[in-house]
Order: structure tokens, then C-alpha cells, then sequence
């Protein structure tokens, strides 16, 4: 089994890391043990600016510091960095297309037991809608680092999504020749009777939830699709016009994140059976993160249930 | 100052206030007053203050200026035609459809338009990310931004005054318009913001306070914040709104309406009978 690490430790390294190599700025909101970007604070304290308890205006601030040219992160919670920030975000980064990566962690119901006010499902929802907005939420510790390379050679607003919660680093195991590329979904697992298209926490559930139908003769394909926007439309329908049904998961409300996306694109290019998993119009709350993630369905076993459920649906188009 | 230079500013100033009204009555809507009200600030800066570039208006190593409070845009826009950024006749396509004068300013579209702003109480925060920015860099350049009084009620504002100070940006200069009026009345009816001298200094914040209309004062007060060391300045500009327009003057109801022809005329002749006294 894969050693498990939270997205974050990924973000974090990357910064400090890529600190060397690149050049560019980080804000944080009193938050930077937690977010990570504390790992970069350290090694470079020159090109670390803590903004306080004042979201609002650390997004416009780094705003203002890509209009002079100069590459910035301003992270926080994704509740707060996406949440109490949206307007900011949108009007004086969105609609000026400013070079800012705005990154939000501590997502959804994995923050655990913090509770409802914390576990931000709408993040990924609020940042498709901006016009010119890249999406990233990336699956694991190494996806994570080579997401935060790959926005640094991105030009434009992108938002990345990064979760407090250890999950399976799966991505050396399985495709050891991983390049990330922002927009390109990765088939995980080729199948032909249904597609599991997941990203973030519920990647390596979805791998289960296909050995789980494996073993009962069914052939699962399972993709990961970590950039919701631009979403590889391409490659999900290719998969969908192969299996002929199809399961989203995420670790966000089934509105308007991926499986909103996935049935969007879907809807228009080759509508097939289409069921989502993930948080159903609901507020988190506290507990365990197991014990949640039972509760909110965000399991192999639910994804397995859907998956056969959509192929039922098939026959009876 | 000199007194010739006086008159050439204020002959400025009047057309820039003739261009407030010509574009807004064209365009039929936008907001006059605050606009008035920020004229003379705006020839200063623009004339005077700024170290900026009509034919490179993208250079480096320009002073920066944010308008915070976006809604005046037509004060911007006619400072920078007056200023030679792009020709005067375009003010008149000011929120037209086809126009790339949009109703607030477009930092992508707008020649010298510095940052993106409408949403008030971001603009004094994206101005701080310059000035960082550029203290950073050890570049000379200076940030400029104009708010509104009715704007300092947003929080961001308090919380961009405290990101300032913290971080020592003796580069910025803040200039609060205080025209004493917003949209649903005086502010200290609507949600008393005052006493802002008190709580600027509270912020750590080097205050000015000047008459907006006088340019020895502004004058003065843009030398005395070159010479600050360590915080950043405030020019609380006390103002009329509406200023230069009889009927708009102090009048509330001209936040956010164009004159009808009628009115129009009554504006341009009131603005051309004191540019008779400048000659
Ligand atoms: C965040 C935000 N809320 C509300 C508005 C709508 N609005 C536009 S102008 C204005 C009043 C501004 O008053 P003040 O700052 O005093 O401006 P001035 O008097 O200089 O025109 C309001 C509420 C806005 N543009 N942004
Ligand atoms: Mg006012």
C-alpha cells in the first residue's frame, strides 16, 4: 500500500522547493502551519508576507502584486480563500486575468472535526463560474508538487484546491512516467462497462470501488480528472462512448463541481447515464474523518453501488 | 506655488470637469459628483505628481495610481485624454456598448489604467500589493490611490490601512475624498465612517488633511508625504461634491445620474463662466 500523505505536504514542498528555481512571492492569512506555505516561510522570510486574519484583502493585495509582474500564491482555507474572497477574486483577479494562484485548503468534509463552518463543498462550484479561471484539485502528494510547477509556467488566475487529510500517494506506484498537465485527465485504469471519473480525496476510492466491481465481472474505467476547468471533455466523452455510463466522485457538492461538469459536457456532446457521488446539498459536521465520510457517502462501497446502478440504467434507456 | 501655475492647473481642472460632464451626459448615466468632487486632486496627480508616460504608458518603472473608488471613472478617464493617454473624443463613448471605456475602469482595455476596480474597498489593498511590490524590487515607483468616504466603510479598507502600515509602505499615498456624501445620504447619516483622521493615525498612518479644491495645499501635502519615512500617507481631501456644478454641488441626488439637456446646459455654462475667470 502507498505511504499517505495530505495534498498540502505537497503544496508545501513544492514552494520551498520551487523557491530555488522560481521566482515568486507567497501570502498567507495566519494560517501557514496549517496551509503549509509555513514550510516556504522558512527558508525564504524575505518573499513571505503574512497578510493576518484579513482575507479579503490578501487577494487583493496579490492582486496588485501580479499587476507589477511578479508571480504570487495567496493561501488560506478554502472556506475563506475562495469562500469570503469571492468577490475579490472574481472582480480584481478574474476580470483583470491577473497572474495570481489562489489556493484553498482544508477542503470539505476531510477537514474532519472542525465541523460545518470549515468544510468548504462549494469552493471548486464558486471558482468554474469565474470567466478565464483554471480549477485544480490534484489527488495526491505527487500530483499536488507538480501541480504547484505546473501553475508557476501558467499564465492566468488559478485556483488549487489542497485537502488537510492523508491520502494513498498512488501516483508513483501506478504511473511512475506521471508528467501533470493542467486540462489533461488521466486514465488511471482502462475499462468498458462503466467510467469512474473522480479527482482530489476520491481518486484511490474510485480504484477501489473498481476492484470492488472487478470482482464481481465488472470492467471499470477509472479517471482522474484533477483540472475541472478546462475539463478534458475530450477524454471523458471518449470514455463515456466506450462504457456507455458513467459515475463522478468528488469531495465537494454535487453541485456545480466536477459531476456538474462531467454531466454539463456530457449533456451536450453524448448524454449517457450519468450519477454522482459526493456531498448531497449538504453542510459537513464534526467527527472523524471516517466515521464522515460514511455519512456523507464518500466511500468505495457507494461509488460501487452508482456504478452498478448506471450501467443498470443502460438497458433501460 | 506660483500663481501662473495655479491658473494652468485650474484651466486644467476646468476641462477635466467639462469632460466629466460631456461624457456622463452622453453616455446618459454614470456619477458626476464624486467625479466633481476629485478633479483638482486628479490634475494634480496627472499633471504635477505622477511620474508617468502617455507614450509608454506601460513602463516599468511608472508611479501606479488605483482608483478605489472605480465608480468615478469619468475623473480618470478625462485626466488621462487630458494627459495625452488617448484622444479627448473617445470620452464620448464612454459605457457604449463598442467602447473599451467601460463604466468602471478596465485595467486591460484603458491606457494607463493601472488596476481593475468598481468593487469598492479592493483598490486600496491592490495598491498596497504594488507598493510591496515595488519596495521589494527596490524600485522608485509610487502608488497613488483615490477613495471614496462612503468607501471607508468597507472593512477591506481598514484591513488594507493595517497591511500599510505593517509593512511600512512609505511609497503609498492614500487620498480620502470627503465629500461628506454616498449613495443613501451624508455618511454620517447613512454609517458614520469619521472621524478619519483619528482612526488613520490609529493605523499607524502619516495624516494630511487639505481643502481638495486648493492646489497649494495638495501641493503641500504630496511634497510632505515624499519626505515620510516608514508609513504610509494619507491626504484626506475635504471636498465638494458635485464641485464646479451649481445644482450638483453637496447635492446628493447627483451620485450616480446624467443631466437632461436642460441641466446639461446649466452644467456647461456654469463650468465655462469659471473658466471665464481663469483667462
Ligand atoms: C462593494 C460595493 N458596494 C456597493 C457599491 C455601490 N456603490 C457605488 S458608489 C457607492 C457610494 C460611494 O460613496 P463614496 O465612497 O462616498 O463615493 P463618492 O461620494 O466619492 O462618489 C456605492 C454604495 C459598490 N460599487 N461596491
Ligand atoms: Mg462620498
Amino acid at each position: 500500500m502507498a505511504d499517505k500523505k495530505a495534498t498540502r505536504e505537497g503544496f508545501g514542498a513544492a514552494l520551498a522547493e520551487l523557491g530555488e528555481k522560481y521566482d515568486f512571492l507567497v501570502l498567507d492569512a495566519d494560517l501557514a502551519a496549517a496551509t503549509k506555505t509555513g514550510v516556504f516561510k522558512k527558508k525564504y522570510p524575505e518573499r513571505f508576507f503574512d497578510c493576518g486574519i484579513a482575507e479579503g484583502n490578501m487577494i487583493s493585495v496579490a492582486a496588485g502584486i501580479a499587476a507589477t509582474g511578479k508571480k504570487v500564491f495567496a493561501a488560506s482555507f478554502a472556506m475563506f480563500a475562495a469562500g469570503r474572497s469571492f468577490e475579490q477574486i472574481r472582480n480584481s483577479i478574474g476580470y483583470p486575468h491577473l497572474n495570481v494562484n489562489i489556493v484553498g485548503t482544508h477542503a470539505s468534509i476531510t477537514v474532519g472535526e472542525d465541523g460545518a463552518t470549515h468544510q468548504c463543498s462549494e469552493d471548486l462550484a464558486l471558482m468554474r463560474t469565474i470567466p478565464g479561471m483554471t480549477v485544480i484539485c490534484p489527488a495526491d502528494v505527487t500530483e499536488a508538487y507538480a501541480a504547484v510547477e505546473a501553475v508557476l509556467n501558467h499564465c492566468g488566475p488559478c485556483y488549487l484546491r489542497f485537502g488537510r487529510y492523508p491520502v494513498p500517494n498512488l501516483t508513483p506506484e501506478l504511473l511512475p512516467d506521471y508528467k501533470f498537465e493542467i486540462g489533461k485527465g488521466v486514465t488511471y485504469r482502462e475499462g468498458s462497462d462503466v467510467s469512474i471519473v473522480a479527482n482530489g480525496y476520491m481518486v484511490h476510492l474510485a480504484l477501489e470501488a473498481a476492484d470492488i466491481l472487478a470482482a464481481e465481472g465488472i470492467s471499470a474505467e477509472v479517471i482522474n480528472i484533477h483540472t475541472i476547468k478546462p475539463l478534458d471533455i475530450d477524454l471523458i466523452e471518449a470514455s463515456a462512448r466506450k462504457t456507455g455510463a458513467v459515475v463522478t466522485a468528488e469531495e465537494h457538492s454535487i453541485i456545480g463541481g466536477l459531476g456538474a461538469a462531467v454531466c454539463e459536457g456530457l449533456c451536450e456532446r453524448y448524454p449517457v447515464p450519468t450519477l454522482r457521488v459526493g456531498v448531497e446539498d449538504k453542510f459537513g459536521r464534526s467527527g472523524q474523518v471516517p466515521e464522515l465520510l460514511e455519512i456523507y457517502g464518500l466511500t468505495a462501497g457507494n461509488i460501487a453501488a452508482k456504478a452498478r446502478r448506471a450501467i443498470a440504467m443502460k438497458s433501460a434507456k | 506655488m506660483e500663481n501662473s501655475k495655479v491658473l494652468s492647473l485650474s484651466r486644467i481642472a476646468n476641462r477635466i470637469r467639462r469632460n466629466i460632464i460631456e461624457s456622463v451626459y452622453n453616455a446618459k448615466c454614470g456619477h458626476p459628483g464624486g467625479s466633481l468632487s476629485i478633479a483638482d486632486i486628479m490634475t494634480y496627480l496627472y499633471f504635477e505628481e505622477m511620474n508617468i508616460d502617455p507614450k509608454n504608458p506601460d513602463f516599468s518603472g511608472r508611479d501606479r495610481f488605483v482608483l478605489s473608488k472605480g465608480h468615478t471613472a469619468p475623473a480618470l478617464y478625462a485626466a488621462l485624454a487630458e494627459r495625452g493617454f488617448f484622444p479627448t473624443e473617445d470620452l464620448k463613448t464612454l459605457r457604449k456598448t463598442a467602447s473599451y471605456l467601460q463604466g468602471h475602469p478596465d485595467m486591460k482595455g484603458v491606457p494607463g489604467v493601472d488596476m481593475s476596480t468598481g468593487s469598492l474597498g479592493q483598490g486600496i489593498s491592490a495598491a498596497c500589493g504594488m507598493a510591496l511590490s515595488s519596495k521589494l524590487d527596490g524600485s522608485p515607483f509610487r502608488v497613488y490611490t483615490v477613495l471614496g468616504d462612503g468607501e471607508s466603510e468597507e472593512g477591506q479598507v481598514w484591513e488594507a490601512a493595517m497591511f500599510a502600515a505593517h509593512y511600512k509602505l512609505d511609497n503609498l499615498v492614500a487620498i480620502l475624498d470627503l465629500n461628506g456624501l454616498q449613495i443613501d445620504g451624508p455618511i454620517t447619516e447613512v454609517m458614520n465612517p469619521t472621524p478619519h483622521d483619528e482612526k488613520f493615525l490609529a493605523f499607524g498612518w502619516n495624516v494630511i488633511t487639505i481643502d481638495a479644491h486648493d492646489f497649494n495645499e495638495i501641493e503641500a501635502a504630496f511634497d510632505a508625504a515624499r519626505k515620510i519615512e516608514g508609513k504610509p500617507t494619507v491626504i484626506i481631501a475635504r471636498s465638494i461634491k458635485g464641485k464646479g456644478v451649481s445644482y450638483m454641488e453637496n447635492a446628493c441626488e447627483w451620485h450616480g445620474q446624467a443631466p437632461k439637456e436642460d441641466l446639461y446646459k446649466v452644467a456647461i455654462s456654469d463650468l465655462d463662466a469659471i473658466g471665464e475667470t481663469l483667462k
